[in-house]
């Protein structure tokens, strides 16, 4: 353990030895009275504030490290069922212990279908982290699902911060709690008594093997800890705007004309849809990167007739590749030698969709460098700029490998898949986006969705929660699943709506549609064995429910975007508990039913069966909420009840923000380009507001290289409302102007004038609601890139 | 009327040459039916009634009425409806968010006029093709529904032909009737003599036989005595005895002197005529000392022949049963049939001849008794004669009525497809239709026909059930539902699976014409009008 290296990233410097003796050192952590106190005898770690400790780590002396030794009986080959890992290591696993004064929260260490607050694991399993293709998992368990994400947040009323486990091995978490097992009147007596035990939660990491490297995330804020943990693993990729609007998907879209037809369907019942996928049956005989000559032969013709209705696609490219001499991906991948190999040097391979497969090395830059090339329009035949990609099975899934994965003891290089196993399906995601980027000169931002994924997958794409099923808890998991995945630095999450297994019921299919419209990625899904279930097919009052959610999302897609942006900028999640934004507030702690959209928006979507009502908590003492529908105003700090029919979606915008929304909602985003913009400006009560504008060209990387992106603060105050720039470097033009102003809690003014750049002035029309304290200003017509103030009298 | 009036202002815009600007003048998107509403510089009252806005409002790129009727040219309204006049083809609404989306919806190019999106406008090639379209489409249904009234001739004609095959059949049903009971009477009569004469040849047979066996038993028991009596002093010892291991009577392998004294009645020794008793004791398990002799009682050969005829069909079920756990339902029904057949044959040929070699065959009747059993059987035979024709006519009566009380539509114009098939080849199957029967799917190269569902119901809609069929209860899937089809009927001179689809897990869909489904066409004039407003 000679070789520990402590650092401080944050500053960037040696850490000051403050004093020292023979048992061990402090050591200054810079500003804020932080110290480290490292100990020898029995070694250990402690992290203090003044007089606290924040951190301990060995302090429950767990620390183990096997280090390689030589053969032993028993200790090596190992069996499960009927696979054998040869082991040729033997043993080789690590572990440490981190404890958390004052801490009860801990969050995070995703993938796992369970409550946002993660639960202690005492006398059960412990959360697993190891990337697998579980068929129909459960939901309220710690079980290993598709992807991997080892880092963990802990939160009090007082400090928020972060541990990062940089270990992509089989990885087992364990959490205790010295309040866990109390009752509330256990609380109350220790309350009442003064217990001088204060709350406490201990940690264990366990991993398979590797070695120990461990980030810890200070905070003291939730945002402190997003941006710490930005610096290591990188930002959210900002996505194509059109990649925020609606998915359809199913397993399949049979053929040329079922794609046409479904496409015609959209605009028939006149409901947008910016993406049609295709799974794997487009393919011919699950050769990935071809196209099944009788049911799509000519793949141009029906991407250019969706390219005709500013609409895209994706295709699936799943990383197993079909052993199959005449397959040229096949060929070029062996001779040089790029798939993972067995234990035995020969190469791996398993059984997949296409029946026997190899398994492309992609932890090898130069195997990943040339499947990017494999996205080339040339390469790539009967690809255009319209199609992107979708890896699904990238954990990856061998069907008749040990749990449906890879063998621990299979090669990547000199290095076992037991040492790097969940980064597989992150290369995956790497090379294909990388791929994207390539085939349009470096110009358009890629669009990739994956199902497996690691700490740092938010750089290339979006991840969904894999294949849940048609079942309202489903539905209610999708929540705490997406809340988990923002924390540690994936915003871009989404569950298949309507449920991936089975078929839902009616009702199920429009909470399901009026949920993930709030979610970030937004995309409805089903197997090849469920009946159809486009949003037509159930009569026309569901059609108008759907069509209605799905508008929604539209509508708001100018906020959507603003939050990737930020995500993208600074590594703050766009999907946010509600802890985030009030992190005093402990009645928020374990809330994972609702959520907030960036600050601003609080989202309580309707996820029982038969609901008639649903009690809401609106944060925030002295705060003020707006209902987005009807724009009543209810107070912050209280549980409100809420009746609920069949078209609601409870929505709020808290009272002090500005909401941009494009109202005029088309048949896909690309149609709503230029379309004006409508401001929702909600006051708090102290008649203040403030929000953003972002706008770009929406798909381009033009924004970041060449400045090109309008960035404006709006604000409210004084009774005047404003526009200002945010980024005067930056240049971009467009042809959206500001349609209406909507203040949310307004009083009635005598008049409104707008004053323009130019010294113009000019009188605006309104409408005051004075039952709802609604002024609507009329057709202000400025342009949305411009300074402009408008005052009320 | 008003058609009329259009058709003339069209013309008398062609015939200036300047087509669109003789257009009445509106505000945009609004349709002519509408124009009234929106008169120049006059407030304008939303359709609703919801307000009252400046004409200068209308189209001002700004949602002013709840019911979006103020901006008909505009995409300002969520709710609106844009009105393209498409002059040579046919009018339309769109929803206003499709006026300059860059997308060209309207034939005549006027949704995208500040879009930058370059259309073409194809009003007057569409309206070509479309009037192409129908005028053939009205050809078709004229002479579809020509064919049709011929099938309803036809279906009438053929049910009253039924009517009267199935009248006929009831007729002769009764005449066949009376037959059958006569004959069995008949038989009966024939039957009772047979049986008697029967019963007599054979129980002087079976004394005959007694006689026989009682004969060789005695010349076996002679042969075991000398055999056992191996010192040939006239006795048979328990110590003679005591060899013959297979008469241990508690099978424990050895057989005690006290065991065979019992088996010897007590005594020690017994001679020839107390051995008769002891014999009898004995003789099932007895084994003849001599290895060459064949094991004598006169009943074994007989029960073995008896197990294996037992037996042998067992055996033939058990590997067909496995294949057809392996393979299809069709592969197995393949199998039932050979396996009818081969069971049919061995056992009746082996059995006499296996009897014929151990036994001593049972003498010929005598001819009275034959001349009985001969009178029997062809009274026998009248009467399962008689029978069978009783049962044809029966089954022929049940299908009549079956296929009489189809719903054949109607007029029982689709009378004509029962007991037809019409089959589609594409790429991979080759799909079959057998209506009011059941629809499947045969790979192309190899593999088993599937069952996609068998003949359900009529499933149109309340106002034409007889354009859709459903066929339901097919072969299940893995994991869902049985396979069904719906087929959708169309107007067609001839009758043709034009299209076969799977939208959803096997759930196929079939398109299929027929000219039964030919409604009596408008002449065509009006058909042409009825789609060509201005």
């Amino acid at each position: 353990f000679n070789s520990m290296c402590v650092c401080a990233l944050r500053r960037q410097r040696a850490l000051s030895l403050l004093s020292q003796d023979e048992n061990g050192v402090v050591l200054s952590l810079g500003a804020d009275s932080q110290r480290l106190i490292v100990s020898a005898k029995p070694f250990r770690l402690d992290i203090m504030e003044g007089r606290e400790v924040l951190l301990s780590l060995n302090s429950r002396g767990l620390l183990a490290f096997e280090h390689l030794r030589i053969l032993e009986d028993g200790m090596w080959e190992e069996t499960f069922k009927s696979h054998t890992d040869s082991k040729p290591n033997g043993p080789s696993s690590i572990s440490l212990d981190f404890s958390l004064p004052g801490v009860e929260n801990v969050y995070g260490i995703p993938e796992h279908a369970d409550s946002l607050k993660l639960k202690t694991t005492d006398g059960g399993d412990p959360y697993r982290l190891f990337n697998l293709d579980v068929f129909q998992y459960e939901v309220f368990n710690p079980m290993a699902l598709y992807g991997a994400i080892p880092v963990m947040l802990s939160h009090s009323a007082q400090r928020t911060m972060g541990i990062f486990w940089l270990n992509a091995a089989e990885t087992w978490v364990d959490i205790s709690s010295n309040t866990a097992g109390k009752t509330v009147f256990g609380q109350m007596l220790d309350y009442v008594q003064g217990s001088s035990e204060t709350p406490q939660t201990d940690v264990r990491w366990i991993s398979e093997s590797g070695i120990i490297d461990v980030f810890i995330m200070l905070g003291p804020t939730p945002t402190d800890v997003f941006s710490q943990y930005a610096s290591l693993t990188g930002t959210q990729a900002f996505p194509p705007l059109s990649a925020l609007a609606y998915h359809q998907c199913r397993w399949n879209y049979n053929d040329q004309e079922d794609v046409a037809a479904v496409d015609q369907g959209f605009d028939d019942h006149d409901i947008p849809y910016d993406f049609i996928w295709l799974d794997i049956e487009h393919t011919d005989g699950k050769r990935y990167f071809t196209w099944d000559p009788h049911k799509f032969p000519q793949p141009k013709d029906m991407l250019q007739g969706l390219l005709d209705k500013r609409r895209k696609m994706v295709t699936i490219v799943d990383p197993h590749i079909k052993v199959d001499s005449s397959y040229k991906i096949h060929n070029e991948i062996r001779s040089k030698g790029f798939y993972v190999k067995s234990k035995d040097g020969g190469d791996y391979e398993g059984w997949c969709w296409p029946g026997n497969s190899g398994y492309p090395d992609f932890t090898n830059p130069e195997m990943r460098a040339w499947w990017a090339s494999m996205f080339a329009y040339d390469q790539y035949e009967g690809s255009m700029e319209n199609m992107y990609t979708w890896n699904d099975m990238n954990e990856p899934s061998v069907f008749n490998g040990p749990e449906v994965t890879m063998h621990k003891d299979a090669l990547h290089g000199n290095w076992e898949n037991r040492d790097l196993h969940n980064l597989y399906g992150f290369y995956v995601q790497r090379a294909t986006a990388e791929g994207l980027i390539e085939r349009s000169g470096g110009v358009e931002r890629p669009f990739v969705l994956a199902r497996a994924f690691f700490a740092g997958s938010q750089r290339y794409g979006a991840v969904w929660t894999g294949d849940n099923a048609a079942e309202w808890d489903h539905l209610k998991i999708s929540i705490p699943m997406c809340l988990s995945l923002g924390l540690v630095g994936v915003s871009f999450c989404g569950a298949d709506v309507g449920g991936f297994f089975k078929s839902p019921s009616t009702e199920l299919l429009v909470r399901w549609y009026q949920t993930g419209a709030y979610q970030p990625f937004f995309r409805a899904h089903a197997h090849l064995d469920t009946p159809r279930r486009e949003p037509w097919l159930f009569g026309p009052e569901n059609t108008a429910l759907i069509r209605e959610a799905v508008r929604q999302r539209y509508a708001l897609l100018p906020y959507w975007y603003q939050l990737f942006y930020h995500a993208h900028h600074s590594g703050q999640p766009v999907m946010r508990p509600l802890w985030v934004e009030y992190p005093q507030d402990t009645a928020t702690f374990s809330m994972d039913d609702q959520f907030l959209l960036g600050r601003d928006l609080l989202v309580h979507p309707v996820t029982e069966e038969g609901a008639r009502g649903l009690t809401a908590y609106l944060p925030g003492k002295g705060e003020v909420w707006f209902d987005v529908h009807t724009f009543q105003k209810h107070n912050g700090a209280q549980n409100l009840y809420i009746p609920v029919t069949i078209s609601s979606i409870p929505v709020f915008q808290r009272g002090g923000s500005i909401i941009p929304r494009k109202a005029r909602v088309r048949r896909s985003s690309s149609c709503m380009e230029h379309d004006p913009y409508t401001l929702f400006v909600a006051l708090s009560p102290k008649r203040f507001a403030q929000g953003e504008l972002y706008i770009d060209d929406g798909h381009t990387f033009n924004f970041d290289k060449h400045k090109q992106f309008i960035h404006r603060r709006l604000f409210f105050a004084n009774n005047a409302l404003s526009s200002r720039n945010l980024a005067p470097g930056s240049q971009f033009t467009t042809f959206s102007w500001i349609e209406k102003i909507v203040i949310l809690g307004a009083s009635k003014p005598s008049k409104a004038t707008l004053k323009t750049p130019d010294g113009k002035e000019s009188l605006l029309e309104f409408d005051f609601d004075a039952s709802m304290s609604v002024l609507t200003l009329r057709k202000p017509g400025v342009n949305a890139g411009v300074d402009w103030t408008v005052v009320l009298q | 009327m008003s058609c009329a009036l259009l058709l003339l202002l069209m013309s008398l815009a062609l015939a200036m040459g300047t087509g669109a600007a003789v257009e009445i003048q509106r505000p945009r998107g609004v349709p002519l039916s509408k124009r009234q509403f929106y008169e120049e510089n006059k407030p304008f009252t939303c359709l609703d009634g919801s307000s009252t806005i400046p004409f200068d409002r209308i189209n001002d790129d700004y949602c002013d009425c709840r019911d979006g009727s103020d901006e008909p040219g505009t995409a300002a309204c969520p709710n609106g409806s844009f009105h393209c006049t498409n002059a040579g083809f046919r009018p339309a609404f769109i929803p206003s968010s499709r006026i300059n989306d860059g997308i060209c919806d309207c034939c005549d190019t006027t949704d995208e006029y500040n879009s930058g999106a370059t259309c073409q406008n194809t009003c007057r090639e569409m309206g070509r093709k479309e009037r192409e379209s129908l005028q053939i489409m009205a050809e078709i249904t004229k002479e579809g529904f020509m064919l049709k009234q011929q099938l309803i001739h036809e279906a009438k004609r053929g049910q009253e032909d039924k009517q009267g095959k199935l009248t006929e059949l009831q007729g002769s049903k009764k005449g066949l009737e009376e037959k059958v009971e006569a004959l069995r009477t008949v038989k009966e009569t024939a039957e009772d003599p047979e049986k008697e004469a029967k019963e007599r040849h054979l129980k002087s047979w079976e004394e005959q036989k007694e006689l026989i066996r009682m004969e060789k038993d005695k010349t076996r028991m002679a042969e075991a005595f000398l055999e056992l009596d191996d010192d040939a002093d006239g006795y048979v010892s328990v110590a003679e005895l005591q060899s013959h291991l297979e008469l241990d009577p508690d099978s424990d392998g050895s057989l005690t002197e006290t065991e065979t004294q019992g088996l010897l009645g007590g005594a020690d020794k017994v001679d020839t005529s107390t051995f008769e008793t002891v014999w009898s004791g004995i003789k099932d398990k007895y084994l003849s000392e001599g290895l060459s002799d064949p094991p004598a009682p006169v009943e074994t050969p007989q029960e073995e022949e008896t197990r294996d005829f037992v037996s042998d069909p067992d055996s033939d079920h058990y590997p067909e049963d496995y294949a057809g756990e392996e393979e299809d339902v069709e592969d197995d029904e393949e199998d039932d049939h050979e396996e009818e057949e081969e069971e049919k044959v061995p056992p009746t040929v082996q059995t006499p001849e296996k009897r014929a070699d151990d036994e001593v065959s049972m003498p010929p009747y005598d001819t009275e008794t034959q001349s009985l059993i001969d009178a029997a059987q062809k009274a026998r035979d009248d009467f399962d004669e008689a029978e069978r024709a009783l049962r044809e006519v029966d089954d022929q009566m049940k299908n009549l009525e079956k296929e009489i009380g189809f719903d054949f539509g109607p007029s029982a114009e689709f009378a004509y497809l029962y007991s037809q098939c019409y089959e589609l080849s594409t790429s991979e199957y080759i799909y079959r239709l057998c209506p009011f029967n059941r629809v499947s799917q045969k790979p192309k190269f190899g593999g088993s026909e599937t069952n996609l569902g068998l003949w359900g119901q009529w499933a149109g809609p309340e106002d034409s059930l007889y354009s859709v069929m459903k066929y339901d209860h097919g072969q299940g899937c893995w994991q869902g539902p049985n396979r069904s089809t719906t087929v959708k009927l169309t107007c067609g001179k001839e009758t043709v699976v034009t299209s076969t689809s799977e939208p959803s897990r096997c759930e196929y869909l079939m398109e299929f014409t027929t000219p039964a489904v030919c409604q009596e066409p408008a002449s065509l004039d009006e058909v042409l009008q009825g789609h060509t407003e201005l």
